[in-house]
């Protein structure tokens, strides 16, 4: 899990080009969205597509994403419970 | 009655060093080559990491132009009533990536972002976001005269009242996928030139280029006023022998004849196919008038004529024709009025008119 | 306040039909144009459905009588459509006044350039769609079929408002006498592009779309080219040509809140028609109808209901969006519905909103429904796009 974390930090970063922000400076339960990473829904929507292309989660409807992106401890947890890559 | 329209800040990014408006070519680069870029300047000085994240390389350079006629023109952004853009391509490298993605993927894993830049008015949507201006919002993509195009519109608003001040712009960047295939159909030259036997060349093509060049217009004078745009009118065909007919009634319609005009920018690529165009006014209508060019410097792009406009404002301000941009020795001493006529391929034919205010 | 600017001549071809009068039969019939896509292979065909013109490229390059594969698709459907705009317009020599052409577009020669990406190293026989990828070579080679010669042409893309902003600018070059005539109007053909463009954006339905229910999936994107005439008075007074309605009234504003999303109030979208019934010198209450943006996401119906609710202060007239016929065709959605809104002006008809069940929740403003039969003055209508641009434009009656 704290493996799985990591990864998705770097990915995130790397994803969402976020240049001067390195891993080390999001806590697991940082908030992703609004006033923690301050990521928008075009974020929402480039994490919809990493969910897929590296993990084999399909999301059908954005608005679910809301609550697996809260925080990269959420979707951790969501990715360990519903992978299938 | 129609108000004049004045042109109080401008702003170039360009393959020149032209993004400081401190100085005035006086550090000319020389190439040689078949497509030459923008020299950069240092966008993180200008645009804060959190926004440049997602900024294609045409927002980030329009972003610094537009930044620097709005400081230059000495006004609060919020006082920008309305942003005209005009682009040939858009953001032409997202567009490229996002067809290569749907390629090369088979239609799978596709992300929006590149979706999204690819939008023709994302330039222009997007400064309006990063300044919070709620007025109009018009991109123009016409080839040569995308520029033009915006010009007018922004004229038309000034003179009718219908905006006190508007940003205006021409942007175009240069990637991969359209060199090669503009090479493939000789649109660029095959082989490379150096900047000052562009004029002579002799082969067929132009060398491609890229820039973003945004301008404040306004209905009132500024204490930072360049010059006074008098007239811009466009033309979609137009024969060789038409242009300098065109040109007299143009000037006419400004109650103007050739005579008074002091300096003609003209956009000679060194196309030998197409140069043509230029000469029946440089060899004829305006053979006595001072004559610059300035595509063998930044290029060709379809929004190259946004640097000729750049120019003019730029003569008329410093009371001085930097020699590199000479195709005559006539002399002026303080250029007053100041036409611009540029066409690509022979289409898309425009003048443009300035007068020192 | 003036008439507005007189139009002339409409033109159309969309999924609903190749032709103004096949365009109206559908409309008062209830003819959907949705349907399973044929013309593009897609991976994603079985879970999409669009508005796509039924000829394909040969049988309209047959009708324009035009060379196989010289043109994207963009450019075969505006020849038909300003063709056909031109013709009702009675125009004979294009050239004999001041005429300008201005189109909007988004894709331009997009499905060629996708298609022959890779090609066109190998394949010279193709290289003829290179520069077509310029959104405005598709505006060039239309201007040049309707025989239009060195006069003013120029392309507006503004995403899915750019035929209606094409329409104001040519309204506002009439009235300040640059131009005497100009076609005015935009066209977008289907594209992978745009297809997986939206679907990355999450926004397109699997099953037909239904505009201001509350359980809409999405849009279904469309094709389509529509263009319309508009003339100085002095050439109608002259030339005494039909009327067949007027343009009176325009206006373009920015959102400014996100680069595809409209804002929860639709701040943008109050601005334009509030801009548009100030150039009009209209109240409120004189609108009778308005043509609904209405794409059918939940975003933007949300917003623009909310828009329409403010404006209107609570008193929204009658209101539906015609896209459940024809899908969004976006660049030339703003052209469509000022055809359609001419239509309804000069037929006293309102066109319903199809696939309408259930009231949304944060509102009770409802659209029409069914074919309604009312007289009609003015009509309102919306065209909003990526990058915050909102556009209405408000149509009159031909006296």
């Amino acid at each position: 899990m704290t493996e799985l974390k990591l990864e998705l930090k770097e990915k995130i970063i790397e994803q969402l080009n976020l240049e001067d922000v390195s891993a080390d400076d999001i806590a697991d339960q940082d908030p992703l969205f609004g006033e923690g990473l301050g990521l928008d829904s075009i974020d929402a929507l480039e994490l919809i597509v990493m969910l897929d292309k590296d993990y084999g989660i399909k999301l059908a409807d954005p608005k679910e994403g809301r609550k697996i992106f809260e925080s990269v401890e959420t979707m951790a947890a969501y990715i360990t419970a519903n992978r299938s890559a | 009655m129609t108000r004049p329209v004045y042109i109080n800040g401008i702003g170039s990014v360009s393959a020149q060093k032209t993004f400081d408006n401190s100085v005035f070519l006086e550090d000319v680069t020389y190439r040689s080559d078949t497509i030459i870029n923008v020299i950069s300047p240092d966008y993180k000085s200008y645009i804060p990491p959190a926004a440049a994240r997602r900024m294609a390389k045409g927002i980030k350079m329009s972003t610094v132009s537009a930044k620097t006629a709005i400081q230059e023109a000495d006004l609060e952004e919020n006082k920008i009533d309305a942003i005209i853009v005009g682009t040939g391509l858009g953001c032409i490298g997202d567009s490229e990536k996002f067809v290569r993605d749907i390629i090369d993927n088979n239609e799978q894993y596709l992300t929006p972002t590149r979706f999204i830049q690819s939008s023709h008015n994302t330039v222009a949507g997007q400064l309006a976001l990063g300044m919070g201006c709620k007025g109009h919002n018009f991109t123009y993509v016409h080839s040569a005269i995308s520029f033009e195009s915006a010009l007018l519109d922004a004229k038309l608003q000034l003179e009718n009242k219908e905006a006190d001040n508007i940003l205006v712009g021409g942007v175009d960047e240069l990637v991969d996928h359209h060199i090669d295939t503009h090479r493939l159909i000789e649109h660029i030259k095959q082989e490379p030139v150096a900047t000052m036997a562009v004029l002579k060349s002799g082969t067929k093509g132009a060398i491609f280029s890229e820039g973003a060049h945004f301008f404040v217009l306004s209905g009132e004078k500024s204490h930072s006023c360049h010059a006074e745009l008098v007239g811009v009118s466009t033309f979609n065909n137009l024969s060789k022998n038409q242009v300098s007919e065109k040109a007299r009634s143009f000037l006419e319609e400004n109650n103007l004849t050739s005579d008074s005009i002091d300096l003609i920018i003209l956009g000679y690529n060194g196309d030998v196919e197409f140069d043509g165009y230029y000469d029946g006014l440089a060899n004829g209508l305006f053979s006595n008038t001072c004559q610059i060019y300035y595509k063998h410097l930044v290029g060709e792009f379809d929004t190259a004529s946004g640097f000729a406009f750049w120019l003019g404002n730029k003569i008329i301000r410093h009371h001085n024709i930097p020699p590199v941009l000479r195709l005559n020795s006539v002399e002026v001493s303080e250029p007053k009025l100041i036409l611009c006529y540029n066409q690509y391929r022979g289409e898309n034919h425009s003048f443009t008119l300035l007068r020192k205010c | 306040m003036g008439a507005g600017v007189a139009i002339t001549g409409i033109g159309i071809i969309s999924a609903i039909g190749g032709n103004v009068s096949e365009n109206y039969r559908s409309l008062i019939s209830g003819k959907i144009g949705i349907d399973k896509i044929t013309q593009i292979e897609t991976v994603h065909k079985d879970e999409i459905m669009v508005g796509e013109i039924k000829d394909d490229n040969p049988t309209l390059e047959k009708r324009l009588k035009f060379l196989e594969n010289q043109n994207s698709r963009t450019v075969l459907i505006g020849c038909i459509a300003a063709q056909e705009a031109v013709e009702q317009a009675g125009i004979l020599d294009i050239n004999d006044v001041r005429t300008g052409f201005i189109s909007g577009t988004t894709v331009g020669g997009m499905d060629k350039s996708e298609q022959y990406f890779y090609d066109y190293f190998d394949r010279p026989e193709v290289r003829q769609h290179i520069t077509g990828l310029h959104a405005g070579d598709s505006t060039k080679k239309i201007a040049d079929h309707i025989g239009l010669k060195e006069g003013f042409v120029t392309t507006i893309s503004t995403a899915c408002s750019s035929a209606a902003n094409a329409i104001m600018l040519g309204a506002r070059m009439i009235k300040s006498r640059q131009l005497d005539r100009v076609i005015v109007g935009g066209t977008d053909s289907l594209s992978k592009f745009t297809i997986n463009g939206f679907k990355t954006l999450m926004i397109l339905s699997d099953t037909y779309n239904t505009p201001f229910d509350d359980n809409r999936k999405g849009l279904n994107l469309g094709e389509a080219a529509a263009y319309l005439v508009l003339e100085s008075d002095a050439i109608v007074n002259k030339e005494n040509k039909t009327v067949l309605g007027y343009l009176k009234g325009y206006g373009n504003a920015n959102d400014a809140y996100h680069q595809t999303a409209s804002s929860e109030h639709g701040d943008g979208a109050v601005l334009a028609m509030q801009k548009a019934l100030e150039v009009a010198g209209m109240d409120p209450s004189e609108i009778d109808y308005v043509n609904a943006h209405g794409t059918a996401t939940p975003n933007n119906d949300l917003s623009e209901g909310r828009a329409l609710i403010r404006l209107f202060n609570g008193k929204v007239p009658e209101f539906s969006s015609t896209k459940a016929f024809t899908g969004h065709t976006l660049a030339a959605a703003g052209g469509v519905e000022a055809v359609y809104s001419i239509l309804g002006l000069q037929n006293d008809v309102i066109f319903p909103n199809l696939n309408y069940k259930t009231q949304m929740k944060e509102f009770d403003i409802s659209p029409v429904t069914k074919v309604k039969n009312k007289p009609l003055n003015t009509v309102l209508s919306n065209s909003f796009g990526f990058g915050g641009n909102c556009s209405t434009l408000i149509f009159s009656k031909a006296k």
